[in-house]
């Protein structure tokens, strides 16, 4: 029996925490599997390691912070942050890579604010750009897709992960980076002459992409999160690449759909910039967030270094939120406008 | 001083701390790098090595030493209303003096801690202990404060070096020789073999990280000794009538 006084409306909660994060994690599911498809167990073997550590250090932390340690670990939001994360990393990572960077999302991400509901970043990319900054070879060498090259086993990628050096990586250059490379190539030209850029965002890069898509539209379905920030992104994106394409000349920026398709894009819309706790908070607010978010990756991705722009995107407007918030929050209901 | 001059400080007639409790304050109840946080600039820009964060510390050092000094000599003549700008023509002409030799002496050093040293004329601990102990205390209660200042802020800016060093490196005492001669370039040494550098560590993040760290450190240590002196207080308490009124316990 429930003693709680509460006030209307007296709608049964189903957005538990630990509900909420469950339905992330299954939504994550179809891109993790396609992504295991085109470039073997590496993203796999990442999460679970990732979950692993992610759970210990969890435990650990709110046991020494005097909470529950067995509550906080049991909302499964450690484990959402651990397979974000291990998602974004690259496969067949060095396990220490993964480690390092889980510890930082918990520590530095999370718990340094106050854990669950505090942090004004996303725990999930504080761990990305620690890592990035800080290892940018492991970070910027990610898998050979199937079709252009042999996929690792299991037993191969146990074994590259703790013993990197006895077998070769395959690892080649995203279509991101060769896009960002071409120096002189038209577009159409940049396309045909790479096998990994075939189909519109890459050889794999398409497919995970529709996958994390579908993903985010289940989430949507499930109403986990509002569809302002993942459309104000996607369209920001789309609409930054169309002025940038330059008609496909050499010193174009790529084309829209190459942008919308490859990366980290549909992973970013629907998981990254979807967090309740470090996002905007308005309906309005939140197409601000969004779109800002999809402008700076544009920027980031055609004039900066990194391999992809979506985590320095995401941790600025992070930043931002608050003020974005203050400048669009709603009318109490019943209020006038002052202006 | 006069006693007109006191109360304009607001403050009550008081003695001159003692040597004791200058050390303590400096060192650490009243740190000027963990508590204060005056001078974050130079502490977070120049410390990704042991021999930057030593240079830097010395010559703040000895800037904070000639300035409190020189602004206890003349507390009596100058007055309060032009007091910041004489304060600070000191401290720039201490500054100056320390660039001119630094320059002299170890001049690569001088390039690398660069803008640095010329700011040190804009770091508040200078001018904060110039305004809010030398010109109120003698001459050598003020020389001490500044030594034991300078003190502590190096040694928080050595340890953060120290620190940001073996992560970043996984060596420390790394190029000694630009402060101590040819002879320390042995000195750098290897703590343990680092593959991929923690870059982090090195770059200006790595700064924030580990000073944040040193600082919850610091309060950690400071809670738990109170604490544990609160338990030894209240143990003898028990049952007896005198209350103590004076005085800190310890």
């Amino acid at each position: 029996m429930s003693l709680l006084r509460v006030t209307s409306p007296h709608v049964s909660g189903q957005h538990q925490v630990s509900a909420v994060m469950r339905d992330v994690l299954f939504a994550t599911l179809p891109g993790i599997i396609i992504l295991t498809w085109f470039f073997g167990p590496g993203t796999l073997i990442n999460i679970l390691l990732g979950a692993l550590v992610a759970l210990i250090t969890e435990y650990a932390v709110t046991a020494l912070r005097g909470q529950n340690p067995r509550i906080a670990v049991s909302d499964l939001s450690i484990l959402v942050t651990s397979t974000l994360l291990c998602i974004a990393l690259p496969p067949y990572a060095p396990w220490w890579l993964i480690v390092l960077g889980v510890i930082m999302a918990v520590l530095l991400g999370k718990h340094v604010f106050g854990g669950l509901g505090y942090n004004p970043f996303n725990p999930a990319m504080v761990g990305y750009v620690v890592l990035l900054i800080s290892f940018p070879v492991q970070m910027s060498s990610w898998a050979t897709p199937r079709g252009l090259a042999e996929v690792p086993g299991l037993l191969d990628t146990l074994r590259h992960l703790f013993l990197p050096d006895t077998i070769d990586g395959v690892t080649a250059a995203t279509p991101l980076d060769l896009l960002r490379q071409n120096t002189g190539l038209l577009f159409k030209d940049l396309i045909a002459s790479r096998p990994e850029l075939t189909g519109w965002g890459g050889v794999g890069w398409f497919e995970v992409n529709l996958a994390f898509l579908a993903g985010g539209a289940w989430l949507l379905y499930r109403r986990i999160f509002t569809w302002h920030a993942p459309l104000a992104m996607l369209a920001a994106l789309g609409l930054c690449a169309l002025i940038g394409y330059d008609g496909g000349s050499s010193e174009s920026g790529g084309s829209a759909l190459f942008h919308l398709f490859s990366g980290a894009t549909m992973f970013a819309a629907f998981f990254i910039i979807t967090d309740p706790v470090s996002s905007a908070v308005s309906n309005k607010g939140r197409l601000i967030f969004g779109a800002l978010i999809g402008l700076l990756i544009y920027l980031i991705r055609t004039l900066g270094n990194y391999p992809d722009a979506v985590a320095f995107a995401v941790l600025i407007l992070n930043f931002c939120a608050p003020f974005i918030d203050h400048y669009t929050q709603p009318a109490v209901y019943g209020t006038r406008s002052n202006d | 001083m006069t006693h007109h001059d006191r109360s304009l400080n607001g403050s009550p007639l008081m003695s001159s701390p003692s040597f004791q409790q200058l050390t303590l304050n400096g060192l650490w109840k009243n740190n000027p790098a963990l508590v204060q946080l005056l001078g974050l600039c130079p502490l977070l820009a120049v410390t990704a090595s042991t021999v930057n964060a030593l240079g830097l510390a010395a010559a703040t050092l000895f800037v904070l030493i000639v300035s409190n000094t020189a602004v206890s000599v003349i507390r009596t003549i100058v007055s309060d209303t032009i007091r910041l700008p004489v304060f600070v023509m000191i401290i720039a002409a201490a500054v100056t003096v320390t660039e001119l030799l630094m320059q002299a002496y170890s001049y690569e050093l001088y390039q690398i801690l660069g803008i640095f040293l010329p700011l040190i004329t804009t770091n508040c601990i200078i001018l904060g202990r110039a305004d809010a102990f030398a010109r109120k205390n003698a001459v050598p209660v003020a020389l001490y404060d500044g030594f034991i200042m300078g003190v502590g802020f190096g040694a928080v800016l050595v340890l953060l070096g120290a620190i940001r060093e073996l992560l970043g490196t996984g060596a420390l005492f790394a190029d000694m020789q630009l402060l101590f001669g040819p002879s320390a370039a042995a000195w750098r040494w290897q703590v343990f073999a680092v593959d991929y550098p923690f870059l982090v560590a090195i770059l200006p993040p790595g700064a924030f990280l580990v000073t944040g760290c040193l600082i919850a450190l610091k309060n950690q240590i400071d809670t738990s000794l109170e604490r544990r002196a609160q338990a030894k207080a209240a143990a003898p308490v028990a049952g007896s009538k005198r209350v103590r009124v004076t005085g800190s316990i310890s």
